[in-house]
């Protein structure tokens, strides 16, 4: 299984385009926080930027709080997110311990698919998808 | 939520009723989005034959149609009435000010009305406060910055903060606006506007979580574009050296204001060139929201301040202008202390050109015996860094009758000490091109005094004859473009990514064809809103003195020709005025 890791981050710009490619590319939105990868500076704009995203975690907390099993394991790490199971709770975004489920704008969970379509799109090549 | 609207939606804040009202203004296939949806704004809240300190006249920020949907579609437009020249105006800035403003779902915030205490304005999708920022009065913007990033605490990472230094309180005529550390609204003034509306900072939250798709061709008209920029070299360009650049090409055509334009060329331009800059003192790149270019570099400043290895560190985002301005105009070819004014300059508040170039002439003013130490407290001279950093802070807070009078401009000064014929003041204090008469003539009559208004500093490289007709005629033709670029709002660095073609076909796949359909027609529309609010507030091409110095210059094309200089200047300003009557017939 292939997942996402931002193997480069020291070299992050800040300018964003993951955050708006996962929006736009994956979940049919225009948001640089609805988005499976999120971007914001480390201490202050001046020390660099962090990405928060779904570390593909073997034991999910998000899946293990969701009451309604919307989430369900990934093959070899993270989730995979069934909508119409979903009832908004958020307890997934509660759980999760690094902060990497964020919110769409009718309140549902969004989280990162490693499917790497911010990858191609990242001018500095912070990202990458990794084989593990 | 949808991200294309066919109306403007606007935020106006008034800081004396500590109240916001948000309105629906129509008209956006006429006025677009940044600077025409600036100029309508204004011409609805602004008061034009008032001065720029009547505490009703608004302080206005716009986004474009492409704001958050395109990349480099990343700037924001902020007019104003100028306390430099008391009339209407425009600044522009980057940062994450564009996409805040884009995702608290405002194409426009417009500030009214002076706030009875030091305020900070918080704006978000769901949130308008006015909090107390007695506090932070006097603060440089460094300090102010960090303090409002713990205030706002919410959307961290997703937000603009806006603020202003001492010299913007105090009023100075070419205070700027401090957006996100690295970027400004800068040149003619905004800081004063709100320094005087007792507006400290502005800090908006882009916490609208998520927009529907604007169009079903969106996703592909996007990634068309996104390859573009890839392949159009821009990348390279501006990842790698920058605008610094410059340095030497110009030095090379004899083009680089040295000593306040005493020369154009200097054999020291490699101790402050682009590569000695990027090879020794760059420390990292950044890019404004929704941009993959990331051209902006932040070079740093490390200075061991005791004996035993103790070193402070600092860093500063450098460009061309800010480096002509601090180094080459003011003979400092030692980078380190080029960036330390940079600095200095940035915290408290005022504009790096203005102020440079402001230095430069008080530098020659002394040398000259016009002023002494009396006026200035220390000592001025071209290639001594610390008395133009001691300088920084008397001109930030006014110290002196001197300082008083020049933080007025240049000129303003000069009218009062002597010294007008070497002021390098092309309406405002020149920008880094001393490429001949065109430049000159279009910095001096230009819509904001800027070298962005029309290229004709790269006209003038690639020119070598004297036909003001023809030259003129270009200066004309070259600026439609720009404001509708200026309306959209892309950065300029991406006018050859976004031909009218492409621009079309991205409006079109957002579901603005009637804009699309029409781009010609509105780019020299939006021009003419914007030259007639410049004319409706006392613009007058006649008042416009070119100072001799300028008639001096000598670049690669040999000396200025003054009589070229006359006509160029005589012919665009009458062209300037036949383009407000024209379309006055035309569009109003």
């Amino acid at each position: 299984m292939k997942f996402l890791r931002a193997s480069n981050i020291k070299r992050c710009i800040g300018c964003n385009i993951c955050s708006l490619t996962c929006a736009r590319e994956v979940h049919g939105l225009i948001s640089w926080q609805a988005s499976g990868i999120r971007i914001k500076s480390s201490g202050g704009i001046s020390t660099g930027f962090e990405a928060t995203f779904c570390l593909a975690c073997k034991e999910p907390a998000c899946l293990n709080a969701c009451p309604t099993d919307a989430l369900i394991p990934r093959k070899g790490g993270g989730v995979i997110f069934k909508r119409q199971s979903c009832i908004g709770c958020l307890e997934c975004k509660e759980a999760c311990p690094v902060d990497a489920v964020s919110v769409d704008d009718s309140g549902f969970p969004v989280i990162c698919i490693h499917c790497g379509r911010c990858v191609s799109f990242c001018p500095h090549r912070c990202l990458e998808l990794v084989k593990e | 939520m949808v991200a294309n609207r066919d109306y403007f939606r606007v935020l106006v804040v008034d800081l004396k009723r500590e109240k916001s009202e948000v309105k629906r203004l129509e008209g956006r296939r006429e006025f677009v989005g940044g600077s025409g949806l600036c100029a309508l704004l204004f011409e609805r809240y602004g008061l034009k034959n008032a001065p720029w300190h009547n505490e009703n006249q608004p302080l206005i920020f716009a986004i474009g149609p492409l704001t958050g949907l395109f990349p480099l579609m990343s700037k924001t437009i902020c007019a104003f009435k100028s306390p430099y020249h008391d009339q209407y105006t425009e600044s522009h800035a980057g940062g994450r000010s564009a996409l805040s403003l884009f995702f608290a779902n405002l194409d426009a915030l417009v500030i009214k009305e002076q706030a009875r205490r030091p305020s900070l304005l918080v704006v978000g999708s769901r949130r308008v406060e006015i909090r107390d920022a007695s506090y932070l009065w006097g603060l440089d913007v460094i300090k102010t910055g960090k303090i409002v990033r713990r205030l706002v605490g919410e959307a961290s990472g997703h937000r603009s903060i806006l603020r202003i230094g001492p010299s913007g309180e105090n009023l100075c005529s070419f205070s700027c606006i401090n957006c996100d550390t690295y970027r400004h609204f800068g040149r003619l003034g905004a800081g004063a506007v709100m320094g005087k509306k007792n507006l400290k900072a502005i800090a908006i939250l882009g916490d609208e979580r998520a927009f529907f798709p604007p169009g079903k061709n969106y996703k592909k008209v996007y990634g068309k574009i996104f390859k573009r920029i890839e392949d159009s070299g821009m990348m390279k360009k501006y990842h790698d050296l920058g605008t610094p650049a410059n340095f030497k090409k110009l030095n090379e055509l004899r083009s680089l204001p040295w000593r306040n334009l005493s020369a154009t060329w200097d054999k020291d331009v490699d101790r402050i060139s682009g590569e000695t800059f990027a090879e020794g003192h760059l420390l990292r790149n950044l890019a404004c929201s929704g941009c993959p270019i990331g051209c902006i570099h932040l070079g740093y400043i490390r200075e061991k301040f005791m004996k035993d290895h103790r070193y402070y560190f600092e860093q500063v985002a450098y460009d061309y202008e800010p480096v002509f301005a601090t180094g080459s105009m003011l003979g400092i070819t030692d980078p380190v202390k080029v960036l330390k004014l940079i600095l200095e300059i940035d915290a408290k508040g005022l504009d790096v050109i203005s102020t440079g170039v402001a230095l430069a002439w008080a530098a020659e003013a002394m040398e000259k015996g016009l002023i002494s130490r009396e006026e200035t407290i220390c000592d001025l001279k071209f290639g001594d860094a610390q008395g133009f950093l001691e300088a920084v802070g008397h001109l930030s807070n006014q110290e002196t009758e001197f300082y008083r009078h020049l933080s007025r401009g240049t000129l303003a000064a000069a009218r009062i000490y002597g010294g007008e014929d070497f002021a390098c003041v092309l309406g405002q204090e020149m920008a880094g091109y001393a490429t001949g008469e065109l430049y000159f003539t279009a910095q001096a009559l230009g819509f904001r005094h800027s070298h962005l208004d029309v290229g004709a500093y790269s006209y003038e490289q690639k020119h070598d004859e004297r036909d003001v007709k023809r030259a003129v005629d270009f200066l004309i033709k070259d600026e439609p473009r720009r404001a509708l670029l200026n309306s959209m709002v892309s950065c300029l660095f991406a006018r050859g990514v976004y031909t009218n073609e492409y621009l079309a076909m991205c409006l079109e796949s957002v579901g603005l064809k009637d804009i699309a359909i029409n781009l010609d027609e509105l780019s020299e529309r939006i021009r003419f809103y914007r030259w007639k609010l410049r004319f409706d507030t006392g613009f007058s091409p006649e008042d416009i003195k070119i100072p001799r110095r300028f008639y001096k210059v000598e670049s690669w094309k040999g000396k200025v020709n003054p009589k070229f200089l006359d006509e160029l200047k005589i012919s665009y300003g009458k062209r300037l005025k036949g383009l407000v009557s024209e379309g006055e017939k035309k569009w109003t």
